[in-house]
């Protein structure tokens, strides 16, 4: 049940990256949405499912990235998975703020391992990065606690407007 | 105990997937030729899968636009637009065509242009990494498409086909970090590789600092990198810089805006490659 919750939310956020990404900003806006989806199932299931969500995230993007090396993504993609489910198993990170410093740091540790294998391996060159590690961690942050609050607010909302339609007319 | 057990477990999962990643690195980075059989594998079963969901998009969205919205004058725009990028691909197409008309040599291209096929494709997938500028068409190894074949736009040339699978290729976009044509200022003929840098501009190096270029001098493919055909449109001069003693480093703007593109078409035709000539 749980392999099929991280391959489903891995699939559904490759989709969201590939196309309604595409169709909708084309490619604009720095968000990497499979990163989100690993570091997401990281903190709520813990290492084991991080570092699966990550292997399975991180080489589908890389079957699909041109004149990519296979295994990159998928290597950096685990650790982050791995090691951010440990973090989560470690710390309470329920807050935005905890939760946003995650996400943060999460992604500025997925692109230093990528372009640092990438540059190692000379295979591809990615001039200063700086800027735009920095914008796609904050993008990635700020989509991961929204993704968050939405899913741990939507329940209870939906509860209450059921209630208040039980609720007898006076 | 159990929690221990646990975290060993994931830890020996960690290092064996850790290692499995790695071994599939290092078998990819010893081979320089051809794409890997596993990428191939890969991507043309993903890709299958970018192909239902864009399918179920762009059939949602077709639904709308063309039954429930405009139906009549969608399909009217539809057969306008068609038909207004076929006249700007024929324009493109005669403009080269003029250029080459300028020698005898250039006489013998003119036959190979006249001959140019093209496929339609449309694009149905970004790429899956930011930063790295590539999109899925929906044409494959099929529709006869086969690596390193042109990819142009009405306005100019948008990249190069990198993997082709059965009914779907990646295209790598020429704003692409990777990317890189050999193209000519069409006033001067002064000769440079343009590559892209990876956001929305390209640059245009190995250009002689005595080389006479100007802002809004127009950059046209020079036909000698094996890829595109000679004479389409890559962009327009936006500023010229000097990068060291012998040459200049020229920021160009792209012809084509890679934000808005749907549609592309495919060159068939295979440009063969060529030395630069001096006279140019």
């Amino acid at each position: 049940m749980k392999a099929a919750g991280v391959i489903l939310a891995v699939a559904a956020a490759l989709a969201l990256q590939t196309t309604l990404a595409w169709f909708v900003t084309r490619g604009t806006v720095a968000v990497d949405f499979v990163l989100v989806a690993v570091v997401y199932v990281a903190l709520t299931t813990g290492p084991t499912a991080g570092l699966l969500a990550g292997t399975l995230g991180g080489l589908a993007q890389d079957a699909l990235t041109s004149g990519g090396i296979m295994g990159i993504g998928g290597v950096a993609k685990t650790i982050v998975g791995f090691v951010t489910g440990i973090v989560g198993t470690q710390f309470i990170v329920v807050q935005s703020v905890p939760r946003f410093v995650v996400f943060f740091v999460a992604t500025v540790v997925h692109q230093a391992v990528f372009i640092g294998l990438y540059v190692l391996l000379d295979a591809r060159h990615f001039g200063t990065p700086y800027a735009g590690v920095a914008e796609q961690a904050v993008g990635n942050a700020v989509v991961g606690v929204v993704a968050f609050q939405m899913v741990e607010l939507l329940p209870g909302a939906m509860q209450r407007r059921r209630a208040g339609k039980r609720r007898p007319q006076r | 105990m159990a929690l221990l057990a646990f975290r060993q477990r994931s830890g020996y999962l960690f290092v064996a997937v850790m290692l499995g990643h790695l071994l599939l690195i290092s078998t990819q980075v010893s081979t320089r030729t051809g794409v890997p059989v596993v990428e191939q594998f890969a991507f043309g079963l993903l890709s299958e899968v970018q192909r239902v969901v864009s399918g179920v998009m762009l059939g949602t969205r077709r639904t709308w636009d063309g039954y429930v919205a405009l139906r009549r004058a969608t399909q009217e725009n539809e057969d306008l637009k068609r038909r207004l990028a076929a006249t700007e691909i024929q324009m493109q197409e005669q403009r080269a065509l003029a250029d080459r008309a300028r020698g005898f040599a250039e006489l013998l291209d003119l036959k190979q242009r006249t001959m140019l096929s093209t496929t339609a494709a449309e694009i149905i997938g970004g790429a899956a990494v930011p930063g790295f500028r590539t999109v899925t068409i929906d044409k494959g190894s099929r529709d006869g498409l086969r690596t390193d074949m042109a990819v142009v736009a009405p306005a100019g040339i948008v990249g190069r086909v990198v993997m082709p699978s059965a009914r779907s290729a990646k295209v790598q976009l020429l704003i692409d970090r990777n990317a890189a044509a050999a193209a000519l200022v069409e006033r001067t003929r002064a000769q440079g590789v343009v590559v892209g840098d990876g956001e929305d501009r390209l640059l245009m190096e190995y250009v002689s600092e005595v080389a006479d270029v100007v802002v809004g001098d127009a950059i046209v493919s020079a036909g000698i990198d094996g890829i595109y055909p000679k004479g389409f449109v890559i962009g327009r001069v936006e500023a010229v810089e000097k990068n060291g003693p012998a040459y200049r480093k020229i920021t160009i703007r792209p012809a084509v805006d890679f934000s808005a593109l749907e549609d592309v078409l495919v060159v068939l035709t295979p440009t063969p490659a060529r030395e630069p000539s001096g006279s140019e």
